[in-house]
């Protein structure tokens, strides 16, 4: 008996160096951003010798401190509501049989991922201008706001991911066990939801400190985050201190995907 | 306490619309009294799985009453029923340990934590799984989770317990075990057992009572020796053990077989009848015997404790016979041979069509 070969894909001529320059052209500028954030030299013509300088540069540049603050302040928060909305949604769009229109809400919720962003930032600019000018207010609040609704369907596919693979029966169980729905919600559901939720926490933490174009258009005078001062900055000259400030970043990124992706592959 | 702990009046469920409509349960009632091992037993499909779920609150009927111990709980939610379910699926929970899942009704029904940890300590003695309290339940055995989900269900002393099919997902040795186990704690806790089964070998051996189900109605119900011995139609004959079907014309006396025969039965049922017979109640005698059918052995088929001899009489109609295995082992037959067939008296059942 002949054994049968399953067609490979990785046996087509070509297919190795494609997908090597495909790696190349992802990851070297970024390798390269990072071994420069290290350079003595301010300019990248030349290599001057390691040091941790731009990185202690931006530490003691008050600017730079404020820009953090304030991203972190942003999507720490924008993270927690999105998620708290993004779990209601979730546990309304499951726990229930399929509705009449139930794909224009799927549609509704995962609006911030079609629709152009440059759009929902013009429209945002307006209402919030309307509001500034109406109530006085001028802080944060817009920004968590904004980055809340862009946030929720990021929020929202762990969740619901998680919520899909759970067993009914258990919550029929714990009705079986004279829990109230609240208790049923309590002990038994939101336990088992918990690494879907901090999966979606962490991922909407991701979005929020990572956008420009809504937090460029609907910031006030000195609400600059850390993208947006960087932003501001390259229109001036381009200095090491830009590298080191994104190499942190990027630390900080991957730190929490890869908690996303441990807790996204946790067995109930 | 009432009469009855638990009664379905007129119980009827139905599931989609219109042309696509089924009737899972078509006028169910049932009374079912306090302390006893009851079993639903019928074929997949049958809607066993559908009245428990009805008794439990998981499911509204679509038309009928569930009295609880003489009161109305058609539409009670099941947190607000005493009554626990025990899963299929056993539907432990994972996150808790087996002590913590012993203890969760307890604990939802705000129970002192004093009680709690009594009454664990006390169902996991029951079950035999003392030493088990802090493990997680993803760390037991099949047989082990299927006694945390007993404990789990009898720990808040329901009023009925339900089990869907509880031991299908066992070995048969376990199951056999379980068997024994399930009757131990229905006697020590005097918990009336609703038992779901498809299987009629455990539901003669395990149940006070049994209810036959087909196609959402209930066939009979009674002991399994009245079900056994005295089936009131064809599909409970044939589906509780195994039975020779003959076409018949009752008359005064008996049954009037096509060959000519009478086989004498008790009370008389006139016109077209079928003769139902088990094949263990069948003799075989020398052929020129007073009283016995003629027929002829067709097949001849060994399973250690016995021999099943399938036969042919004159006009063709089939029937089998279970000799006892003799201790030469020889039972002495041919086939070919003629032989004559003698029911035991009283043996043999007249259904209606
Ligand atoms: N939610 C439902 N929607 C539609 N039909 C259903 C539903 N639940 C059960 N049914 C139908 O009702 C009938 C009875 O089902 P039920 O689950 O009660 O059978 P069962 O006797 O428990 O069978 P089994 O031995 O296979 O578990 C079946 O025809 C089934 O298809
Ligand atoms: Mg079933």
């Amino acid at each position: 008996m002949s054994e049968q070969r399953s067609f490979d894909v990785a046996d087509l001529p070509g297919v190795g160096p494609t997908a090597l320059l495909v790696f190349a052209g992802l990851y070297a500028p970024i390798v390269t951003l990072v071994v420069y954030s290290f350079n003595a030299a301010p300019s990248v013509a030349t290599w001057d010798g390691f040091t941790f300088d731009w990185y202690l540069k931006a530490w003691h540049n008050s600017t730079v401190m404020n820009a953090a603050a304030n991203s972190l302040i942003i999507a720490t928060l924008a993270a927690l509501f999105s998620t708290a909305l993004a779990t209601l949604a979730a546990l309304g769009t499951t726990r229930r049989p399929a509705f009449f229109g139930i794909t224009a809400i799927y549609a509704a919720i995962n609006q911030p991922l079609m629709v152009p962003e440059i759009v929902t930032a013009v429209a945002l600019l307006i209402v919030i201008a309307a509001i500034k000018a109406a109530t006085g207010y001028a802080g944060l609040g817009y920004l968590v706001i904004a980055h809340t609704a862009f946030c929720i369907p990021f929020a929202y596919l762990p969740i619901r991911a998680r919520l899909e693979g759970m067993d009914l029966t258990l919550e029929t169980a714990a009705a079986d066990l004279y829990a109230s729905p609240w208790q049923s919600f309590r002990f038994v559901t939101l336990p088992q939801l918990t690494p879907g939720i901090l999966a979606g926490w962490m991922l909407a933490f991701v979005t929020s400190l990572d956008d420009v174009v809504i937090t460029e258009f609907i910031k006030s005078p000195g609400q600059d985050t850390l993208p947006t001062y960087m932003l501001g900055q390259l229109r001036r000259a381009m200095t090491p201190d830009i590298n080191a400030l994104s190499a942190a970043l990027l630390g900080l990124t991957l730190v929490l995907l890869s908690g996303f992706f441990l807790l996204s592959r946790r067995k109930s | 306490m009432a009469k009855h702990i638990i009664s379905a009046r007129n119980l009827v469920k139905a599931f989609g619309t219109g042309e696509f409509a089924v009737r899972a349960l078509d006028t169910v009632s049932l009374d079912i009294r306090p302390g006893e091992f009851f079993t639903l037993l019928g074929p997949s499909g049958c809607g066993k799985t559908t009245l428990l779920r009805l008794f439990a609150g998981f499911e509204m009927p679509s038309a009928g009453t569930i009295l609880l111990d003489g009161e109305d709980v058609t539409v009670l939610p099941p947190n607000r029923r005493p009554i626990n379910t025990v899963f299929q699926s056993y539907a432990l929970f994972p996150h808790l340990t087996v002590a913590e899942n012993v203890g969760f009704a307890l604990k939802m029904q705000g129970k002192p934590r004093a009680e709690i940890e009594a009454t664990v300590a006390r169902m996991l003695a029951l079950v035999r799984l003392e030493a088990m309290a802090g493990r997680k339940i993803t760390q037991l055995s099949g047989g082990q989770q299927q006694r945390v989900a007993l404990a789990r269900a009898l720990a808040p002393h329901p009023k009925v317990l339900l089990l869907d099919e509880p031991l299908s997902a066992l070995d048969l040795k376990l199951r056999k075990e379980m068997q024994v186990e399930l009757k131990r704690l229905q006697n020590e806790t005097g918990i009336t057992f609703i038992f779901v089964t498809h299987d009629q070998e455990e539901a003669l051996t395990m149940s006070d009572r049994i209810a036959v189900m087909s196609a959402g109605k209930l066939q009979q119900v009674g002991t399994p020796k009245e079900i056994y011995t005295h089936p009131i139609n064809r599909f409970v004959a044939a589906f509780i053990g195994e039975t020779n079907f003959i076409e018949a014309v009752g008359e005064t006396g008996g049954a009037r077989l096509k060959t000519g025969d009478l086989i004498p039965v008790e009370g008389v049922l006139h016109g077209p009848v079928t003769v139902a017979i088990r094949p263990e109640q069948l003799r075989l005698v020398p052929p020129e015997t007073e009283g016995a059918i003629a027929a002829t052995v067709r097949d001849l088929v060994y399973f250690g404790t016995g021999t099943h001899c399938h036969m042919a009489l004159a006009d063709g109609t089939a029937l089998t016979a279970r000799l006892q295995s003799p201790a030469s082992g020889e039972i002495g037959l041919a086939l070919g041979e003629s032989v004559g067939v003698l029911p035991t008296p009283g043996a043999a059942q007249l259904l209606r069509e």
